[in-house]
């Protein structure tokens, strides 16, 4: 049987995903576009500044859900983490050269420096993160091999299979549209226009790779397709990654670049819903034995631990959001560009 | 080699080497909110710029802890995966804390600091510096109510083969976590002391920002020296916890081999492990056995209480025990001096004192990390005392070849990232304290003065 703060817990570790892939996706798909529509260290400074105040806050979502993974199912987070070790490892390696890189970049005020090893880092780190994440997720999806242990029995190439690539190239266009969508509310001028015209023909892309990965979906793992049109939940995620997509073309031919992100995130939410829906009871489902399956009901957490989680996060989450919707305020509006904040001494 | 060692030297390495990075900021986050305090009070442009120089280091060496603080995260999951499913239901909850209470706190409103001063209103951003550091000590809580849970386990039980919480309370505050999380606090703020110290005798050797740099080293003296007197007085409460809970570990600390009644708190010795015994010892009579028992001629067990494969590795445990207490004594000593000279009216012109204090700067790190070592090679073979051994916990699906790739990978970012830390710090320094109105990372413009200083360093 499902204990029911093991379903509790399902849900919350999907928002905290999803919470995730809506404030750091943007975070990385402006690491993405850095190096394409950046044209000078000005523009590189805006973009950078543009996340600057936000983007470590919005990491800590992920560390939160990787947390709350390793207290709600200890089992989940061993058997992903120790399957998945060499694109684990990679991830973390462009997690850390993409946090240092933000800061480390930086030049003193109105120094000369063009393009440099760190810029590359950002994009590198950012880029790959971005796509891996992705693939490990479309491989959750897919359902991985597991041995009778429990333990992960693939290898590293069992990995890159079709459905979980296609996943990941999706994710990837995602986060493309949702980083430009985010660049064109943040920034001003050419800037904008270029993180404008990114976002339509990104925009595309993801529409075209949803449609393949919803294919490949029906043809590879039916039954998860069939999970989702068949609960309500899942209807409704559909409904919510269709009305994104309408709403930000919408919005791109109405040149709102606010409500063209409101599309972008809904997007996110839409698919990271669908994938909960789909996998639901199973964190994990087992690559064609289904019986060992990491689920809710095999893998969670005593009730007292489950129960004691949930206190700390009721106490924790609106806090948390209350000073994340506090800075986001402070931070509103476009970010003037870097020439004019190096010039601008003594006004304060 | 085989896959359980790898994965052990690349948890010591990625630990320590984090651990070189939380104590300085940890320590400058104090010196930054004694800056950002005066500045809020004075709201005089010299206090501003002195908070903004504390701001810079802080950040530098926030972000390093950060990026390699997420590696150990990981680290549970895909190195030690067998004790993350045997201790997930208690050791996960304080890491999911850890990120909800802490770090979102701290990585958030320094968002505000690093980029909020034009925007948001001014108590708001003296109210942020408070949370930003207050977020790091409760960062430190949690971590460490996870890692004393290993050393002194508590409101548990064994359910097949798992570890499963019974009692909230007693496994987060189990006996060793107040000592163990006052020590660990105390000792980083030694650090930042130190680290503060160092930077004021660079500018007065070099004769600039000297108000800062006089009223810097006083702090630092006074507060250091108050944290290092602290720190023996805790050491002291955290050693009977591991008297009373982990006896071997304290034998091994002590070198005592045979079971003792009234032993001596051990001054010097050589151990020699392999024939199980204890060279040239120096001991004060029966002071061990009054401070862990209560009473002179109280019983201290020895090493021979457990078979010798369940012994730690006694070499190492002993010298890095060693090596912390001994330093620890140095930093009181210094300080001392240092109080001593600044009644004397010579402490700004000493200079030899002055270089002693500065090139000390790294032996606090070291002490640190020195204890860490004692305390983590002291529970072997162990990885949660009395329950799982170290040998068990490995992940049994990942290869000796994919821990020793990684383990490569992670020996040449970490030295990349160490040279360009060190660099940005020098950079930082050589900068001093100065007023500027940009926002962001980079915000340290140079001011006239300081322009040749900055750029020679650029340079080179």
């Amino acid at each position: 049987m499902t204990p029911a703060l093991g379903i509790v817990w399902y849900i919350l570790i999907g928002v905290l995903v999803a919470g995730y892939a809506l404030l750091d996706g943007f975070d990385l798909g402006v690491g993405i576009l850095y190096p394409f529509i950046a044209k000078n260290d000005a523009e590189r400074q805006t973009l950078r500044h543009s996340i600057g105040p936000v983007w470590d806050g919005n990491e800590v979502w992920l560390l939160t859900a990787g947390g709350a993974l390793f207290a709600a199912f200890p089992a989940v987070y061993a058997t992903v983490f120790s399957g998945f070790y060499l694109a684990m490892m990679l991830v973390l390696f462009c997690l850390i050269f993409r946090a240092v890189s933000l800061e480390w970049s930086e030049k003193a005020a109105g120094a000369k420096r063009g393009f440099r090893g760190w810029d590359l880092a950002f994009f590198l780190g950012s880029t790959v993160a971005a796509l891996l994440l992705g693939v490990a997720l479309g491989n959750v999806v897919r359902g991985v091999p597991v041995g009778l242990d429990g333990e992960f029995a693939g290898s590293f190439f069992d990995l890159l299979n079709p459905l979980a690539l296609v996943i990941g190239l999706t994710g990837l266009a995602m986060i493309v549209v949702h980083g430009a969508s985010w660049t064109a509310v943040k920034t001003d001028g050419a800037l904008r226009a270029r993180a404008a015209a990114v976002r339509s023909w990104a925009h595309w892309v993801f529409v075209l790779l949803v449609a393949v990965a919803t294919i490949c979906a029906a043809l590879i793992v039916p039954e998860q397709a069939k999970a989702v049109v068949t609960n309500p939940v899942g209807i409704i995620a559909v409904i919510v990654l269709v009305l994104g997509i309408v709403l930000s073309r919408f919005a791109m031919m109405r040149k709102s670049d606010g409500l063209a992100f409101t599309g972008s995130a809904a997007g996110i939410l839409g698919l990271v819903a669908i994938m909960a829906v789909g996998n639901y009871p199973a964190l994990v489902p087992a690559l064609g034995t289904p019986e060992r399956s990491l689920t809710i009901a095999n893998s969670a957490s005593s009730h007292l631990t489950l129960l004691v989680m949930l206190i700390i996060a009721c106490i924790g989450v609106p806090v948390v959001l209350a000073y994340t919707a506090l800075v986001y305020k402070s931070f509103w509006g476009r970010v003037k560009t870097a020439a004019g904040d190096a010039k601008g001494g003594g006004a304060h | 080699m085989d896959a359980v060692l790898l994965a052990r030297i690349q948890f010591a390495f990625t630990v320590g080497y984090h651990f070189l990075f939380v104590p300085v900021s940890l320590g400058t986050g104090v010196f930054m909110l004694v800056a950002g305090r005066r500045w809020y009070k004075t709201q005089a442009e010299s206090d501003k710029a002195g908070f903004l120089f504390w701001l810079k280091l802080f950040s530098l060496t926030f972000v390093i802890g950060v990026a390699t603080g997420i590696t150990m995260e990981f680290a549970f999951g895909t190195n030690w995966a067998t004790y993350s499913r045997f201790v997930g239901d208690i050791f996960g909850a304080p890491l999911a804390a850890e990120a909800l209470f802490a770090f979102f706190l701290e990585s958030t409103f320094l968002g505000v600091l690093l980029f909020g001063r034009n925007r948001v209103p001014r108590r708001l951003y003296y109210v942020s510096m408070w949370l930003v550091v207050c977020g790091a000590l409760l960062s430190a809580l949690w971590i460490i109510i996870a890692n004393s849970w290993q050393q002194t386990p508590d409101g548990y039980t064994v359910e097949n083969g798992k570890a499963v919480l019974t009692h909230f309370w007693a496994a987060a505050f189990n006996p060793s976590t107040l000592p163990r999380y006052f020590h660990t606090v105390f000792s980083t703020f030694v650090a930042g002391a130190f680290m503060a110290a160092a930077v004021a005798v660079y500018y007065l050797k070099r004769g600039r920002h000297v108000e800062f740099a006089k009223r810097t080293i006083k702090v630092a003296i006074v507060f250091g020296l108050i944290c290092s007197i602290a720190m023996p007085i805790i050491g002291d409460w955290q050693g009977r916890v591991v008297g009373k809970y982990q006896p071997v570990k304290m034998a091994a600390y002590e070198g005592i081999f045979k079971t003792e009644q009234g032993a001596g708190l051990l001054l010097f010795g050589v151990m020699d492990p392999a024939n199980q015994t204890l060279h040239a010892k120096i001991a004060v009579p029966k002071l061990l056995s009054l401070t862990l028992t209560g009473s002179a001629n109280g019983t201290v067990p020895g090493l021979d209480t457990v078979p010798k494969e369940e012994q730690p590795p006694l070499q190492a445990t002993f010298a890095t025990y060693r090596v912390m207490i001994v330093l620890g004594f140095y930093f009181i000593l210094l300080l001392l001096v240092g109080l001593f000279l600044w009644w004397r009216k010579k402490l700004f012109t000493e200079r030899r004192y002055l270089t002693i204090l500065a090139w000390s700067v790294p032996l606090p790190v070291l002490a640190i990390e020195a204890g860490w070592f004692a305390t983590e090679m002291g529970r072997q073979p162990w990885i949660v005392q009395g329950l799982l051994k170290t040998k068990d916990a490995a992940s049994s699906v990942v290869s000796a070849s994919h821990i020793l790739t990684t383990l490569i990978i992670f020996v040449v970012i970490y030295a990349l990232l160490f040279y360009a830390w060190f660099r940005k710090m020098r950079q930082a320094i050589a900068a001093g304290p100065q007023v500027t109105d940009g926002e962001g990372y980079g915000a340290t413009a140079p001011a006239a003065g300081d322009a040749a200083v900055v750029t020679e360093e650029v340079t080179r």
